[in-house]
Formats: structure tokens, sequence, C-alpha cells
């Protein structure tokens, strides 16, 4: 009985906060007490700039901080301020952020805005029709001042420009220095101008791992996070290459990529671990038991782990060196990283001009510098709007140093036909190698599929 | 008067019916519109190439999808790893259930709650909450299970549980068991506490060994609690995609139709037609399960 | 009964109970760690050997978890506003304060679960009854129907389920996650074997005393099936509480998850700060633990009672 009187009240109660819970999908995200209500849908719509500006939503992979609510807040709330237009920012994780946002495409659902790299923005949902071309934001003075194979890598093959670009940087490798120092393998390292070579690769392991005795380098394949780190050190280290310049097909069946993964597979030290992601990776570099991460960048140099225990230092306070990845001749191709927004094309035209003004303010005014800063990457222009941008991270020693790597830049691939297919053979591929499969069959049964998801 | 009879009774009947659909219509709006209306739609598009992309055009394909389904591996594999789930977890929950059950029942009554509790718990703690702790357990570096089994010299070399396909699918099994005995458990319980004991001291006094007096006694009364968690526990199992979706995605050897589903439509939204082909897996894991389902009620009717 | 057997026995049950002793450790163990993780610092969490209990305990886990995300406590709109409004953003009646996300998330949940528990229970009920007890043309269908959508994960249904509530307008929205739970048919049938043991000369008493159908349900039929009703009601709660992908699917924004799918998107976003992990998975865990153990008595004797009988 008394559960039956509690259940009943219970009803009661929720009975009457269901009347009002329904809708409530996108609602301003603002401190403000009292948030003016939108207009009902009675009155006039008033498309030319209302009092309360509307509102938008952003979506944001976690670039840098732009993952972090407090340090995106700064940046919107002072949007908001200024425009009166409230943004609502979701935060999507890599993991599954892509799966996400195509839930939210297939029932009509997208945000107005998403900030990612070319590979999803322009080759995914650019090619595919769902995004805004934002070419007339681009006048002569930005495309002077955007570097051309950024924008180029932003750009369409049809001309339609799907990313505004904000940020890049170079993709690296890290080592824990005081553990190569203690294995005696520090000799390989050229910590002038960060590169070694190929031999000094495998030695270094081999030194590594006598010291040691334990993998202390992963071959991770879990899923997509963070495959740059296992595609350029597969291509680079026999001067292999992932797609033809082109970008019309995948070439990483080629011998040289092969010779690279059997050399990976043999060597004791690596392993190819499918329990892992680059995330994961990361953290067990972090806590010293990898001696070196494949997955890294300037971002991961300046806040190790996102753990905010220091610049460069592990969880036990030794030290890490970023490196370039290792190759032949020492001068690795190195993969990049762009970001910036892109609009969706939701057939609201007052919300598209909002997500526009966004755009604007944070990757075109004097406001740019805040926003690249909070991504912890480089400004991918010289200057925006008359406020020079090539010397925000001059007080940054580690920024300055890491210059260093970005002339070893290589080829934008990621915008190849069928990316999302593609990565998702490597990683499957890689697990098969992992698993002991004949290297020369799965890495050529990979590509083909690589191939199939490019042609389709 | 037969005639009034018969118009009388047929009205008779026709208001039952009346009745009848009113009290099925609130449940019916819920189970036709998100069960089975959804259900006709995914078979619709299990027969044509629909796609997120709004490019390109739904067309009718026939049976294409189905065939390719046929020589898919990975969708075999797939289908293979759910019914290993399905065969392996759902007896060995019953088995073990009625092993603890047996020889906890008797037990005082604290005792008896305070176990009952424990093996509950990880049913409430939420399959997500529990990823987290054996997400750690199982971790190749640092996790508790090769810390174990190392420092006490059972095994020489860090296992890979969740990387390598050996073990990868029974470590999952085994989170799936764990969050499954719970309520199996507390279902025998009172099912052996409510089997009839004159009965029980009467095959005692004809000389029934234990083992004849549970199988001859106890185990017939206790079918419909059997077939009961028969039935929740097929169920569940069919419930693994979080453990899956976030410990593995999949990988070394752990795909199920379910996760290859969600995979198909979200993942590999390049491959064309790939909507109707993840509708496809769809309809086929639905007929499977309705035959399986099919099944056990006919067993359960039968009794 | 000589004495050997009584000694053999008594060895098997020692035997049985130590075995058990031991498995029910193992069974506390993952809670055990959820909860102490929580309150470790984070030298201790990332230790690669484990540190078994916590040597100070420090709220900073909690401090970071709440700090990550915020959410408006609660968010009254206006229903289906979202339809009409010009920007397709709903009308709010009333927006609660800003918290902590993972408040905000409990509150979903509970929500969400108690909905889906109370609807599921009124719905089944009464479509139990008139299965079991009435006859009407399309019975023999409907019970096939629904005896084979029972098992049926709803990763089948993924694709048509996101178009229908979308179209709705409910996708993003916590009822997109109840509506399909109540849907489910298992409930249906749970009350149908219940209804079953229901005598038939009670309903047709009933009847001769003039009861309309409507009483008799209310009165009788509900009182005879209250245990079939405890069963499912547990059933239903757990299961929606549980129910990550319905949840992963249908909820696009941070402040309309659930807990479950917060902590998932958690480890999914940071699977490198344990400690916030930790914090975050005993949130989610404590409350229904409580409310299980409150409730305890219910559970288990409401579930019993209706395997039994059912």
């Amino acid at each position: 009985m008394k559960i039956k009187r509690i259940l009943s009240m219970l009803m009661a109660a929720f009975m009457v906060a269901s009347l009002a819970a329904c809708g409530g999908s996108p609602a301003p995200s603002s401190t403000e007490p009292a948030p003016s209500p939108s207009t009902p849908a009675s009155t006039d719509p008033a498309p030319e700039a209302p009092t309360d500006g509307g509102s938008i939503t952003l979506w944001t992979y976690p670039i840098g901080n732009w993952g972090q609510e407090a340090e995106v807040k700064k940046l919107t709330d002072a949007f908001t301020a200024e425009t009166g237009i409230e943004v609502k920012v979701e935060y999507l994780a890599y993991a599954d952020g892509d799966d996400k946002v195509n839930a939210a495409i297939t029932g009509n659902n997208a945000p107005d805005l998403v900030m990612e790299g070319p590979e999803r923005l322009v080759a995914n949902w650019g090619a595919n029709g769902h995004m805004v071309d934002l070419k007339d934001m681009l006048d002569d003075t930005d495309k002077k001042e955007i570097q051309a194979s950024v924008l180029a890598s932003c750009t369409a093959p049809d001309g339609a420009v799907y990313e505004y670009p904000l940020v890049m940087t170079a993709h690296c490798m890290a080592v824990n220095l005081d553990a190569f120092k203690e294995a005696g393998a520090d000799q390989y390292l050229n910590l002038e101008t960060r590169t070694w070579t190929t031999d000094d690769f495998l030695k270094a392991v081999d030194a590594l791992y006598a010291k040691y005795g334990s993998t202390v380098g992963a071959v991770f394949c879990k899923g997509q996070g963070g495959d740059q780190g296992t595609r350029v050190l597969v291509n680079n280290l026999y001067g292999g290459t992932f797609t033809d310049a082109a970008h019309t097909k995948y070439t990483w069946d080629d011998e040289k990529n092969i010779q690279a993964l059997a050399k990976l597979k043999e060597i004791n030290g690596i392993d190819f671990d499918a329990s892992l992601e680059g995330g994961d990776e990361i953290k067990l570099f972090y806590q010293g038991i990898l001696k070196m991460a494949f997955c890294w960048n300037i971002a991961q140099q300046l806040n190790p782990n996102t753990a905010n225990t220091g610049e460069g230092l592990t969880q036990s306070g030794e030290e890490i060196a970023f490196m370039s990845f290792p190759s032949q001749d020492g001068t690795a191709k190195l993969n990049g990283g762009i970001w910036g927004f892109g609009v969706f094309d939701n057939g609201d035209a007052t919300r598209i001009e909002n997500a526009k003004k966004f755009i604007k303010y944070m990757a075109d005014s004097a406001h740019t510098v805040e926003a690249v800063k909070t991504a912890n990457y480089f400004p991918v222009r010289s200057a925006a709007e008359g406020t020079d941008l090539t010397g925000i991270w001059a007080d940054n020693k580690t920024m300055n140093d890491y210059q260093i790597l970005m002339p070893f830049l290589g080829d934008y691939y990621q915008v190849t036909k069928g990316w999302a297919g593609a990565r998702t053979a490597w990683w499957n591929m890689l697990q098969d190698v992992g698993e002991g499969q004949d290297i020369a069959t799965v890495v050529a049964a990979g590509a083909a599929e690589a191939n199939a998801a490019a042609a389709g | 008067m037969t005639n009034a009879n018969t118009l009388r009774s047929r009205e008779l009947m026709m208001r039952e019916a009346r009745t009848a659909y009113l009290f099925l219509l609130p449940c019916l709006i819920f189970f036709v519109g998100f069960v089975v209306f959804p259900m006709f739609i995914c078979i619709f598009y299990s027969l044509t190439n629909a796609n997120m992309n709004a490019k390109a055009a739904t067309e009718f394909i026939g049976l294409l999808n189905f065939q390719n389904l046929l020589t898919d591996k990975t969708f075999l594999e797939a289908l293979r790893n759910t019914f290993v789930i399905v065969i392996v977890s759902v007896p060995a929950v019953c088995a073990f259930s009625l092993w603890v059950s047996s020889a906890i029942y008797k037990l005082s009554g604290p005792v008896l709650s305070a176990f009952r509790c424990i093996f509950y718990l990880p049913v409430v703690t939420g399959s997500v909450a529990v990823t987290v702790v054996w997400k750690w357990m199982y971790d190749n570096y640092t996790g508790i299970l090769n810390f174990v089994l190392k420092g006490s010299g059972l095994i020489e070399k860090n296992i890979n549980w969740l990387g390598d396909s050996k073990y990868a699918l029974w470590c999952i099994i085994l989170i799936l068991f764990t969050t499954s005995v719970g309520q199996p458990i507390v279902l025998y319980v009172s099912a052996l506490g409510n089997v009839d004991a004159t009965q029980i001291e009467a095959a005692k006094v004809d000389g029934a060994t234990d083992f004849q007096v549970f199988w001859n006694v106890k185990w017939p009364q206790m079918m419909p609690t059997t077939l009961y968690i028969l039935v929740i526990t097929t169920i569940n199992s069919f419930q693994c995609f979080a453990l899956i979706q976030l410990l593995t995605s999949g990988g070394s050897g752990t795909n199920t139709v379910m996760y290859y589903i969600y995979y198909t439509a979200f993942k590999l939204t390049e491959q064309l037609g790939h909507f109707g082909y993840a509708n496809a897996m769809g309809v086929v894991l639905a007929i499977f399960i309705g035959i399986l389902s099919a099944v056990q009620f006919k067993l359960a009717a039968e009794k | 009964m000589n004495k050997s057997e009584l000694q053999r026995k008594g060895a098997y049950g020692i035997f049985s109970l130590v075995v058990l002793v031991i498995l029910a450790f193992l069974f506390m163990f993952p809670l055990y760690w959820i909860v102490t993780g929580a309150f470790k610092i984070a030298k201790e969490y990332n230790s690669v050997t484990p540190v078994w209990f916590p040597s100070v305990f420090t709220l900073d886990n909690f401090a970071r978890l709440f700090a990550r995300r915020t959410a408006p406590l609660w968010e009254l709109a206006v229903p289906f506003s979202a339809m009409f409004s010009p920007d397709k953003t709903p009308v709010m009646l009333s927006v609660g304060p800003t918290v902590p996300a993972a408040i905000r998330w409990l509150l979903n949940t509970v929500f969400m679960a108690v909905m889906a528990m109370v609807l599921t229970c009124i719905t089944a009920s009464m479509a139990g009854y008139a299965l079991a007890k009435k006859r009407f043309p399309g019975r023999a269908l409907l019970f096939s129907l629904i005896v084979c959508a029972m098992a049926l994960p709803k990763q089948v249904i993924l694709i048509p389920l996101i178009k229908e509530i979308s179209a709705m307008g409910l996708w993003d929205n916590i009822w997109a996650v109840i509506f399909p739970t109540v849907g489910w048919p298992f409930g249906v049938f749970l009350m149908k074997q219940f209804s079953e043991g229901i005598p038939g000369e009670i309903l047709e008493a009933a009847r001769i005393d003039g009861a309309t159908e409507w009483r008799t349900f209310t009165t009788i039929v509900v009182d005879l099936v209250k245990p079939g009703i405890g069963a499912l009601a547990i059933f239903t709660f757990i299961n929606s509480w549980n129910d990550y992908f319905l949840q992963l699917i249908m909820l696009g924004s941070g402040s309309n998850y659930t807990i479950s799918l917060g902590i998932a998107t958690l480890q999914a976003e940071t699977s490198i700060d344990v400690g916030i992990l930790m914090a975050g998975a005993t949130l989610a865990a404590i409350p229904i633990i409580a409310i299980f153990l409150a409730f305890q008595k219910y559970f288990t004797q409401g579930i019993t009672m209706g395997a039994v009988k059912g």
C-alpha cells in the first residue's frame, strides 16, 4: 500500500512537470537568470537584427582548449556581448563525435556551426552537400593573409570553401628524454634539429628494450583517435606514401609501407595494440610506461595529458622532448592539422548569417588572437583585419622552438575522397597486422577497401 | 429464438472486442508508433540504397543488400559473435545463479539478503559506470588483472585482454555475466524457498538422493521461474552495445551485429547505400531474434 | 542419514561458502574501486601499481567534474514550441540557475526512468489484462508480434526511429528516450502472464454487480496483478536507467544528457583523467544504489512473486 501511495505521488509530481518539460532542444547557455524568451510563434519573425540577436549552436571537437567549457565560454560571452547572438556550445569527442554529427544530420538536426578540420568539413560533409559555401566571406586581403596551402585544403574541387580556417599545426612524436638517457639512447636524437633517421630510431628502440624489457612504443589501433601518428610513422620509416599527389586514390599498399609495417611488427619494444587509441597512448606515455608517443603535437607539449602538471613533463617529472618522425634521410614529411569553422546548411538564412558573423568574429577580427591562443596552435594567417598575428606566440619559448618542425609539414592528404572509410580500413588493417596475419595480404585488402570508399 | 440469441451473443462479443481495443489503445500507440512502424520502415529501407547524404537519390534495389550481407565477412563474424554471446551467457547466467541460490537460500535472513544485494550491485551500478572500472582492470599495461596474474607468476608476459582477439570477446562476456546474474539469483532464491516442503520430505522418505530430489521435485516447480529468467537474460544479452562501444569499439573480434549496424549507419557514411545496408542487417537480426523468441515461447507454452 | 554423509555435506557447504565469499568480494570490487577512486589524488589513480585505498580523501575530482560542464538546472519549454517558433528554438517557460551539468544529468535520468516506468506500468497492465481476459479479432496476431518483438535490440530500428523522432520534433529531448522504452512490449507480455492468473469468477461477479469495465480493472484487476506491476516497474526502471544506446542516439546537447551518457561522453573526451571518470561513475552509481537499498524489500518481493506465478 505504501509503495502505491509513493508511486501515485511521484506520478502526480511528474505529470505536472512533464506538461512543461516537452521541448527544450537548443536553449540559451548564458548565465543570465531570466533569459529573454524568443519571440512566440504568433508574432512577426522580424529577420532584420532584432534586439536579441537570435541564437546559434556550435559543436566543437576538442581542439586545444576549444574543448574546455570554461575557456570557450570566455570567447562566446564576449561575442554575445558584442552582437547579441546567443551561442550554445556542445563539446564533441573524437571517439564518437562523428557519429553524433551524423546522427544529427540523419534527422535534420545538424548544428549551425561545427569546428574541425577539412577532412570532415570539406571532404565529407561539404562534399555531400551539407555545408554552406563560405566563399563570399573571403575578400582579396583574406586570400593574401591566409596561407595558400591551407586555403587550398579548405576548398572543395569545385571551388566552394566549406571551412574557414583558424589554426594549424604539425603533428609530431615525443620521447621521454630521461628514459632515453638512462638507456643510452639519447645519442640517436638530434635535439638541435629535432630529427632522426630510421636507423637511429631502430637503434634507440633496441637500446630502450634492452634496458626496460617491455613495450616502449605502441602502434595503437583501437580506433581513429590520433591515427595520424601511426600513418606518419609507417609512411616515413622507408618513404612510403598514403595517397597519390592528386588526392584521387590511396597508395598505402606500396612496398615501402609493407616493409615499414614488417619492421615495426618484428622489432622488440614496439607492439601493435588494438586496445589503445591516441589518447590512451598519450596517457601511458605520460605515466612513464611507454617511452615514446606517436600521437603528439604542440598542445600536448605545452600541457602533457591535459593534466596541468607542468609543460613538457611526465607525471613523475621526466622531461619530454618533441621530435620529428624518423625517416631514412632524417627529413620526414609530417602530417598537418588544420582546424576552422564550417556552417551547416539548415535552410534558415538568419541562422546562417549569424553563424557567419561568429566566424568573422573568431577567425578574422581583432579577437582572432584569443581564438587562436585558446586552441594552443599556430594561426593560419599573417594578419586579421589589421591585427598582426605573426608574433602572438613570441613570448612562448616552446611555441617558438616548435616552429622548427613546421617546414617539414607535408601534403594535407586527408581531403582525399572516401577519407572516413579509408581511415577505418587503416586501423582495421593495423589490428590484422598485430594479430600476425600476412602483412602484404592485409595491406592490399585494406588499401582496396579504402579505394572502394574513394570511388564510392 | 436462436436468431435472437446469436444476435445477442454477437453484440456481446462486439462489446467485449470494443472494450479490449480500448484497453489496448494506450499501449498500441507506443508499441505501433515506436516499434512496429519503424520496423516496417526498416524493412522498406533494407530493400533500397538509402543514404545519409541527401544528394544520392534512394533507389529500390531488391534483395541486393541481403546478397551482399551473405558475403560480408565482417557481418558474418559479427553475427557469429552475437550468437556466441547469447549462447554462452544465457546458460552460464542460469546455471551460475541456480548454484549461488541453492547455496545461499537456506542461510539466515541478514546473510542471505547481504549476498543477494552484493550480486545485485553490478546490475544497479549500470553498464556505463562499470565499464570505467573494467577498462582499467583489463588494461594491458597498468591493469589489475595483469598485475595480479604476473605477481602470482601465472603469466610471464602481460596479456592484452581487450586488444587480443583470443580474449576480448570473453572479457566482454564476463562483464555481461556479472551485470546479469543479480536478478536471476533473487528469483531463484525465492523460487527455492517456495518449493513444497512436504514433497521433498516424501521423496527423501522414498530414499531419493539429493540430486534426485532436486531433479524430480525442485526443478519442475521452478520451471516458470527458469523460463522467466531465460527471457530476461536473453533480452539482457542483446543489450551489450555499451560494453562493446566503450571498451573495444568492435575491434579485436568483438564486433556484434548490434554494433555493426550503428557503425555502418554513422561511421561508414561514405559507403554507398549504407543506411539501406544497415537496415538489412537489422532485418536479418530481427528474423533470428523472432525465431529465438518464438522457440522460447513455445517452450513456455508447453509448460 | 549417517555421519559420513553429514561430514561430506559439511565439507561441501564450507567449500561453497568460501567460494561464495570470494565471489562476493569480486562482485563488490568494481563499485569499491569506483567509489574509492573518486576520492584519490592524481598520483594514486594514475599509479602503475594499484593503490588499494586513498591515503587522503580529496574532493578535487568532483570539483573538476563539476567545473567541466555546466547546464541550467531545469528548462521547461512550451511543448512542441520548437516546431513553430521562427528560429526553431523552443519557447522557454522557465530556466533554472546554472549548475554543474552532472546534477542536471541526474535529474534528467531520474525523470526519464520514472516516467518510463509509470507509463509502461499503466499501458502494459491495461493491455496485458485485455490480452489475457478478452476475446477479440487479431488477438493471436498481436500476441505473436509482441513475443517476437520482445527481445529485439533497438539497434535494429535505429535509423527509422531517429527519423521518426526527429520528424516529431522530439530529437534531443528526454521524451525521445522515454517513448520508445514504453513501446517495448516486454511489459505487455509479463502483464498478460500475470493477468491470466485472475480467476474468471471474480470478474464475472463484478460484472453482475454492475461494475463498469474500467472500475473492474482499477479496483479488482490492478489489485490482483500488483506483484506483476511491481516486477515490471523494477525491470523498466533499471532497464531505462541503463539503456545507454537510446540515450546515445537521441540526445544531442549536453544539458539533456542522462548520467550514463554523460559519463560515457567524459570517457570519450578524457580517457586520460581517471579521477574525473571515477567521480562521474560514483555519481551515476550511488543514487540508484541508494534507491535499490531503500526499496530492497520491494525489489526482491516483486520479482519473486512475479516469477512464481508467471
